[in-house]
């Protein structure tokens, strides 16, 4: 390939400028993702995991479709279909077990891709749509999981089912006749089943069309870096390809590894045994748990044990588990350091391991009953969760002394007399 | 400071392993720790072990537990031939129909043929242990945390109650079941089974046997599963190095 003189791309391969001329899809990949779109040049491997949530988004899919062929929505089958995927269906053990795994490190990914944008400041101007359409897509992906939860017709699924769309009773006047509406029924039941398989069927491509927005987004201004400021000259930045295809292509390898350990070695480490007890809407199960990425939220919801005001104990802790991902979308106005990255920012990034020690904490309580000591420190993590996005970080802005921002991205890597007058 | 975002991480992903262990009531007892031969990353099934185990399930277990996934073609893995899995499922009758003039009809079971259930229904089956449903045993080891070796100390773990606690009617002590008091009478006891391999049938053997075969009646596919899971964890490590060569090499200019 090489340019001709009009800059449009010329391409030796005969086939390939029969396709480009009719269709450009070769430049388009390549403006997209190839040679022609500039990276900066100091990226680390915190920068590996947005490329590992897309791919993690197409193995859901992929493994998804194809458990889907097997799978039956109705109560009376719906466990016997899934035994039947697990000892009948070729190969069906690893579909199922890729499928269940995979969302778990789907979340792992993006909870660290969300921990990533925290530290570095990657959701500041100009990038706080970026940024908020990554809320939304964490929304849907907590939707999704919730619903494909419940489709294998365990203890944990029926139970979960009940719990979660009880919740939504908690809303004044309308909640009761939401819930019914939610159920298709006065209980959870076949209706409940069946209309939470099309919409977990759909939503994975709602998903991918978010995603779509949020790569058009991030190719506005380019990725962020880990210095946090922008790019000043060609110098600072690399061609994508090949040097963070290749680099991405190492952290999938990484990846793939972890999933395989987990696939065929823990297949249910991470899973609860009380879901291969077919559900029985009589017997409650001692410890109702949803899976590990949602225990924070749930420890959240049950920390809220007294009224408020006018305002319910249970509806103060629905408020507040919803509300602990809708301080994510006022993140970028809620934080006022002029400062990106938190390699600058010295008190804001103690405070940043505090919130990562927070969630964790926040975590381990939800996988606990709510007795005890449990109950305090749920309402203390809870407190500093909401302290932190609302108080804290507005007022770290005004009052924090940054350290002094280097000159450009080349100058650490490339020396000074790189960033002296750049030839643009 | 890279150091300190590596030492976060790496505690991050330890703190999600220890999440496995959820919802976990304070009183539970540990059960005892056996070393199986299907656990670890080589682990296979014991044929022998795990045909002893079904010639207990099926003279012990089966007269109050179903085994509603295991149809009689899967037993063909654990060693038995075509001939002697037919000649089995021959043994029993199941239920079929309707035939041409509309009626149901007995017949002999075939290799297709799910293990029949002792009991037509949960009510039945309620009904004639006293109230108390007998769960069916196919899951059984992967539906309680640490299964087989959950199952195998449930075997071996009825005992004499503390002195000063009192019975509840038509309940036995056990020390590893959650609450302690568990409704199925003692299953297993010395020589209950005469191995058709001739093997000594005590209780630890017989609960140890059992084991074996209800854990691979939970997962068939086990020993497929750790066996390609070591080809494949073996090329994407290689692959994966191969990947991290070439990126070195790409980035060597960069620097």
């Amino acid at each position: 390939m090489s340019a001709s003189p009009s800059g449009r791309p010329e391409y030796s391969n005969a086939v390939v400028r029969w396709i480009e001329y009719r269709l450009p899809v070769f430049s388009a990949a390549n403006e997209f993702m190839g040679t022609e779109y500039p990276a900066p040049r100091n990226l680390n491997y915190w920068w590996n995991f947005g490329s590992l949530a897309g791919i993690a988004l197409v193995l859901q899919i992929l493994t998804g479709i194809v458990l889907a062929m097997h799978y039956t929505p109705h109560v009376d089958y719906a466990f016997q279909s899934v035994e039947h995927i697990m000892r009948n269906v070729n190969f069906g053990w690893l579909l199922r077990y890729a499928h269940a795994n995979g969302a778990s490190l789907f979340f792992i990914v993006v909870y660290i891709h969300l921990f990533r944008g925290l530290y570095y400041g990657s959701y500041k101007a100009p990038r706080e749509l970026l940024w908020m359409l990554g809320v939304v897509i964490l929304l849907l992906m907590m939707a999704t999981a919730f619903m494909g939860y419940v489709l294998p017709w365990g203890q944990m699924s029926f139970w979960a089912a009940t719990v979660i769309t009880n919740l939504f009773s908690a809303i004044p006047l309308v909640g009761e006749g939401i819930v019914t509406w939610l159920w298709g029924g006065f209980s959870v039941d076949n209706p409940t089943l069946v209309r939470f398989y099309a919409l977990h069927y759909l939503l994975p491509f709602v998903i991918v069309g978010v995603v779509v927005l949020h790569l058009l987004a991030l190719h506005q201004h380019g990725s962020n870096n880990p210095l946090g400021i922008d790019k000043k000259s060609p110098k600072d930045s690399l061609p994508f390809h090949p040097y963070y295809t290749v680099k991405d292509l190492f952290g999938l390898g990484v990846f793939m590894i972890v999933l395989a350990m987990f696939v065929f070695y823990a297949p249910n480490l991470l899973g609860h045994p009380d879901n291969y007890i077919p559900a029985n809407p009589l017997q409650t199960p001692p410890h109702i748990v949803p899976e590990w990425y949602f225990l924070p939220y749930y420890a959240i919801l049950r920390a809220i044990t007294f009224d408020v005001l006018f305002i319910p104990a249970k509806l103060l802790g629905v408020i507040l588990m919803f509300g602990s991902i809708i301080v994510l979308f006022f993140l970028p106005w809620l934080d006022t350091s002029p400062v990106r990255s938190s390699r600058f920012r010295p008190v804001y990034k103690w405070f940043f391991w505090v919130l990562v020690a927070d969630c964790v904490l926040l975590g381990y309580l939800g996988a606990h009953p709510p007795e005890g000591s449990y109950v305090l420190m749920a309402q203390i993590g809870t407190a500093y969760y909401f302290f932190h996005f609302l108080i804290l970080l507005p007022l770290l802005g005004k009052l924090e002394r940054p350290r002094p921002l280097p000159r450009s991205i080349s100058e650490p890597v490339l020396g000074p007399a790189s960033s002296a007058t750049p030839a643009e | 400071m890279p150091r300190l975002s590596a030492v976060g991480a790496a505690a991050l992903i330890l703190a999600t392993g220890a999440f496995g262990d959820v919802g976990h009531a304070a009183e539970e007892v540990e059960p005892i720790a056996v070393s199986w031969p299907h656990d670890g990353v080589f682990g296979t099934f014991d044929r022998p072990a795990a045909q002893r185990g079904f010639q207990v399930y099926r003279e012990v277990c089966s007269a109050c537990h179903g085994l509603d996934y295991v149809v009689f073609r899967n037993l063909a893995a654990l060693g038995f031939s075509e001939e002697q899995v037919r000649a089995l499922a021959a043994e029993y009758t199941v239920t079929d129909g309707p035939d041409d003039t509309g009626e149901m009809f007995e017949r002999a079971a075939t290799p297709a043929d799910p293990i029949p259930p002792p009991y037509p229904n949960p009510q039945a089956a309620r009904a004639a242990n006293g109230g108390a449903l007998p769960p069916e045993l196919s899951l059984i080891t992967k539906a309680r945390a640490n299964g087989s070796d959950y199952l195998f100390s449930l075997m071996v773990g009825y005992e004499e109650p503390p002195p000063d606690v009192e019975a509840p009617e038509g309940m036995y002590y056990n020390a590893y079941f959650p609450g302690h008091w568990i409704a199925m009478p003692p299953p297993l006891q010395e020589g209950i089974v005469a191995y058709a391999d001739g093997t000594e049938a005590t209780v630890p053997q017989m609960a140890a046997d059992l084991t074996s075969f209800l854990t691979w009646a939970g997962e068939p596919t086990l020993e497929a599963r750790k066996q390609s899971g070591l080809k494949v964890v073996l090329f994407l490590i290689v692959l994966t190095g191969l990947c991290y060569a070439t990126m070195r090499r790409v980035w060597a200019d960069a620097h």
